[in-house]
């Protein structure tokens, strides 16, 4: 295992290299696709120069990154693609940690004895970590993602570290580290009842409400949770000297002022808003990504580590400012759930619209924007169908966990009460 | 002055003026004409008169400036007979009195050595004295004699733009007008004329809006003057058998022209900066009626007030069309399904390989692990095929140009000939790599391999031929026409030599030949096999010139991505 990953390192790490020093780099710092008004590397560097002369960085509107941000390509600007390139290649060692943890012993004895097919055996979990290493590394918008120097890596990296420490049980760095990414962009908060579900559970504190152990359980992570984050806002303004980069990152991240295009779904629709409702549709946008936490966590309140794969692409799908980084964290967790494959129907679907439109966002951006013959229409047809395939995606890995799920309670083979076959089918 | 006047100039027919209180300029132009005419013919042994000209518009009160370029090709032009390219344009911009200068229009006329445009440089001067005295301008017009036509309008409009897309070296512009909303260029090889034919195709097969074909035609109508398209007359019998073959023969000349990606006036490099152009050039095909450079002038003069009443840019009408004559097109929403559907068998042959892999093969009991295990292997069986024909794709872009140098030392050809007979033998030497590493990766399974690969490359030839005709759509009609049917059908059990034949048979670059004989005998120029193939041999240089000159995409797009995906079939063909 440790000769695979190492081979698949040092490959990742000589793509990201090639790819600096050639001259796609800057055409890539540049797409749309890629780079959103948060996350661009140029906007980072236009901030560093403003600090330099002793202006905020938040004066003139170019950038959006947290103070800490800041501070810390202020050291590190020379060596900022090793930092990114770093930051990828943590993400992956995230993921050999979780699979320690499946409980298969445990599962063993509860099944029927048809479902043992559906169990996975040790040796196709061997394979797991490597098979995430090289979906997170070798994937396309990863690659993109980090040649652009987008920030989003940095983003990635947090969350991973946050799953990392979650499910090794450690309260506090898990706590610490949810603050860090809800810093960085507002949307990991809806990571929290995962993370409380998970940890609940590995302290084998029951999910019951009427519980005091659990009241006190939650009131201790979100002590911490809170105070942390309150540290995390503090310093950035005795850093700065300044409260304006509230507005400025906070707000910019829920106001959508800037309706530059990109994959997501909220610049074509606020680009056509009349004024007079803008506020009643941004809420209803900013509150379908928040809203989804109560029904995912109630139906999943057994399997956290998969209610995290599912906040995390809906925050990816929905956010206000998305890019192809988010999606490769979440697409990074699928070989996780690879005994779902059985189950799937819409896989080869959803892969060829996903495929085509990756391929279609740049021909259409080129004819709209440098050709004049298309306009934002056509664009935005592509990223309504982009999104529609992800949403298909994860409904589809969702339903295809719930199946199995049925099925590792009732039975692989379904049988009516004469004895004759049944299937199963989604109301 | 009043009353007809008849000039006799030297070397000009016999012109009747009627004289118009709005057609003073006549006297001029005609004048200009005759003297431009015979001094450019004393200049053009020499290269362009850029004195003359600069003193000739600052005399007809235009800002004149000049701008100088130079560029080094990567080969000779064997066509235009050119290597190391030194140029000047000359520009001058006519200021609309009263309006703020925000927006532009651009009359070119190429100058090149020869008889070949000689009277349009003429043309262009005196319509700009008549320009000059008029008050109704409300867009600045930018008269632009450029050097070496394509290349120097290449520099012109980089300099323009402030862009630097090709490696140009260009001396900055010292004067601009505005954002040009049109342009048209102009080539005109003898004073009377007996048609105006109208050059729409562009740069990656990009068209200018169909409104403006539509208002040259209109005008031309109104004027008399007698237009063409394809260099074909229109006929008035639709309904019958040679009427619809006429339209269908213009039809193709358009697609295979909007196919080559090159641009066939100096127009096409204005549409991707979004400024509607086209090329209008004056035909002299020996017929009973003649037009005369006064009813061109007031053609142009006419094209232009129209295009200085334009309120935004043109886009009401369409972008993509095909012409089969100068008074029918045919829109894309007729084109596109035709595609359409040749994508869908591709889809289909792709969901149908979907459904064979996924369904468990007969034999084996437990399905499940056996699917996990053979995945791995099929990965990378299938990764091998790829990255090899990636890497000969990559080759074949490469290989002709940096190695010139070496192919010059060790064969007795010329410059132009070692690169293009360097890219034949890379793509002949792709068909002979070994591709059969899985037989080392994996010993059975094999069956399994094919189909992985077929739907790799299926899936992959529908995604770049859409792509494709999203841009250049009768280029990704052409490769479609050609790729489907040998895509959808190739399987390692067909009989392998007529199926190797065929698929050769149908390889981009065949395609190309069979092209180049199809497009002489539209044109009514048919030739015999060994003009097709130097001509052959000149279309595939022209290909790699118009890459690294302008940024034509198509030599790119076949070399790194079509050529590939087509030695993928070839590769699953040989599979066994």
């Amino acid at each position: 295992m440790a000769a695979p990953l190492t081979l698949l390192l040092i490959l990742a790490v000589t793509i990201r290299a090639a790819l600096y020093r050639s001259s796609l780099a800057d055409l890539i710092a540049e797409r749309v696709e890629v780079v959103s008004p948060l996350t661009a590397w140029k906007r980072v560097v236009e901030g560093l120069a403003l600090l330099d002369l002793g202006v905020s960085p938040y004066a003139g509107d170019v950038f959006h990154e947290t103070p800490l941000i800041i501070y810390l390509f202020h050291f590190l600007v020379d060596y900022a693609e090793i930092t990114f390139m770093v930051s990828a290649i943590n993400d992956v060692f995230v993921v050999p940690i979780q699979f320690r943890k499946q409980k298969y012993a445990l599962e063993a004895e509860r099944y029927p004895l048809d479902c043992l097919e559906l169990i996975r055996s040790p040796k196709e979990m061997y394979y797991i970590p490597l098979k995430v290493a090289m979906f997170y590394l070798l994937n396309p918008f990863t690659i993109l993602s980090c040649v652009a120097k987008s920030t989003c890596g940095l983003n990635n990296a947090v969350i991973a570290l946050f799953i990392l420490t979650t499910i090794k049980g450690n309260v506090l760095l898990s706590a610490i580290f949810l603050s860090l990414a809800t810093y960085q962009s507002i949307y990991p908060l809806t990571l929290c009842a995962p993370a409380l579900l998970y940890l609940t559970q590995r302290q084998y504190i029951p999910v019951n409400f009427r519980r005091f152990s659990f009241w006190w359980f939650v009131a201790q992570y979100a002590f911490m949770y809170l105070g942390s984050l309150f540290v995390m806002i503090c310093l950035s303004f005795f850093l700065l000297g300044s409260w304006d980069y509230l507005p400025s990152v906070y707000g910019f991240i829920l106001s959508v002022p800037d309706l530059t295009p990109n994959i997501g779904l909220f610049w074509y629709f606020f680009a056509e808003m009349f004024e007079h409702f803008r506020l009643f549709f941004l809420c209803v946008f900013q509150i379908n990504i928040f809203f989804y936490t109560i029904p995912l966590s109630i139906k999943l309140k057994e399997h956290p580590v998969f209610l995290i794969f599912m906040q995390l692409a809906v925050i990816s799908i929905f956010k206000s400012y998305p890019t192809v980084g988010d999606i490769a964290l979440y697409l990074a967790f699928l070989p996780v759930w690879s005994h779902l494959h059985r189950f799937l129907r819409n896989i080869f679907l959803v892969s060829c619209v996903l495929l085509a439109c990756s391929a279609l966002f740049p021909v259409l951006w080129h004819l709209w924007i440098y050709a004049g013959s298309a306009n934002s229409n056509f664009y935005y047809a592509i990223t309504l169908l982009f999104n529609v395939a992800q949403i298909l995606l994860v409904s589809d890995y969702f339903y295809a966990f719930l199946r199995r799920e049925h099925h590792l309670s009732y039975g692989l083979y379904l049988k009516r009460k004469d004895g004759s076959e049944a299937t199963l089918v989604l109301k | 002055m009043t009353g007809s006047q008849e000039i006799r100039a030297p070397d000009l027919s016999l012109l009747t003026i009627q004289q118009d209180s709005q057609y003073d300029f006549l006297f001029y132009l005609n004048f200009i004409c005759s003297q431009s005419a015979s001094l450019i013919k004393i200049f053009l042994c020499s290269g362009m008169p850029v004195d003359w000209l600069v003193k000739t518009m600052q005399a007809r009160g235009l800002e004149v400036f000049t701008q100088t370029f130079s560029r080094t090709l990567p080969f000779p032009d064997e066509n235009k007979e050119r290597y190391m390219v030194k140029g000047t344009n000359v520009y001058g911009i006519l200021r609309a009195p009263r309006a703020p200068r925000t927006e532009a229009l651009v009359l070119s006329a190429p100058c090149t050595q020869g008889d070949h445009n000689n009277q349009a440089v003429g043309l262009l001067l005196g319509l700009a004295q008549y320009f000059r005295n008029q008050i109704y301008w409300a867009k600045d017009i930018i008269f632009l004699i450029n050097e070496h036509d394509l290349i120097g309008m290449q520099a012109w409009l980089e300099g323009y733009h402030h862009t630097n897309t090709t490696g140009m070296d260009w001396s900055p512009l010292q004067g601009r007008g505005g954002s040009i909303q049109a342009a048209l260029s102009l080539e005109l090889s003898s004073d009377v004329i007996t048609s105006m034919d109208l050059v729409l195709e562009g740069l990656n097969g990009q068209l200018p809006n169909l409104d403006l074909a539509n208002l040259f035609y209109a005008f031309c109508q109104k004027i008399g003057v007698l237009c063409t398209i394809q260099g074909k007359l229109q006929r008035n019998d639709w309904d019958s058998v040679s009427g619809y073959s006429h339209s269908v023969q213009t039809m193709m000349l358009m697609v295979m022209k909007q196919a080559s990606g090159r641009p066939w006036g100096d127009h096409g490099l204005f549409l991707r900066y979004h400024i509607e152009a086209a090329t209008i050039k004056g035909i002299n095909s020996f017929r009973q009626y003649k037009t005369d450079t006064n009813t061109i002038g007031r053609l142009l003069e006419g094209m232009y007030r129209k295009l200085n009443n334009l309120l935004e840019r043109l886009h009401q009408s369409y972008f993509f069309y095909l012409m089969p004559s100068l008074s029918h097109f045919v829109s894309i929403g007729y084109y596109m399904p035709a595609f359409g559907l040749l994508a869908v068998i591709l889809l289909l042959r792709a969901l149908d390989l979907w459904v064979q892999l996924a369904s468990p093969p007969p034999g084996t009991e437990d399905g499940v692990v056996d699917t996990e295990q053979m995945w791995s292997p099929d990965v990378l069986s299938v990764l091998t095929p790829l990255v090899i024909s990636h890497l000969t794709g990559v080759a074949l872009y490469y290989l002709p140009i940096h190695f010139q140098k070496m192919a010059l030392e060790h064969f007795p050809v010329s410059d132009t000939e070692a690169v293009v007979l360097t890219a034949i033998a890379v793509y002949t030497a792709g068909l002979a790599l070994p591709h059969n590493t899985h037989r080392f990766v994996s010993g059975e399974g094999t069956e399994h391999g094919w189909r992985v690969l077929k739907l790799v490359a299926v899936l992959y030839l529908a995604v770049l031929l859409g792509c494709t005709a999203l841009i250049n759509f009768s280029l990704g009609f052409i490769l479609a026409l050609t790729l489907v049917p040998v895509a959808a059908f190739v399987t390692p059990h067909v009989p392998k030599v007529p199926s190797a034949f065929v698929l050769v048979i149908l390889s981009p670059a065949c395609t190309l030949l069979f092209s180049v004989f199809f497009f002489q005998e539209l044109q009514e120029v048919p030739i015999s096999f060994q003009d097709g193939w130097v001509l052959y041999l000149s279309v595939i240089s022209q290909g790699i010139l118009d890459h690294s000159l302008y940024g034509s995409l198509v030599y790119p797009l076949i070399a790194l991505l079509v050529y590939p995906c087509w030695l993928l079939f070839w590769n699953i063909l040989f599979w066994e």
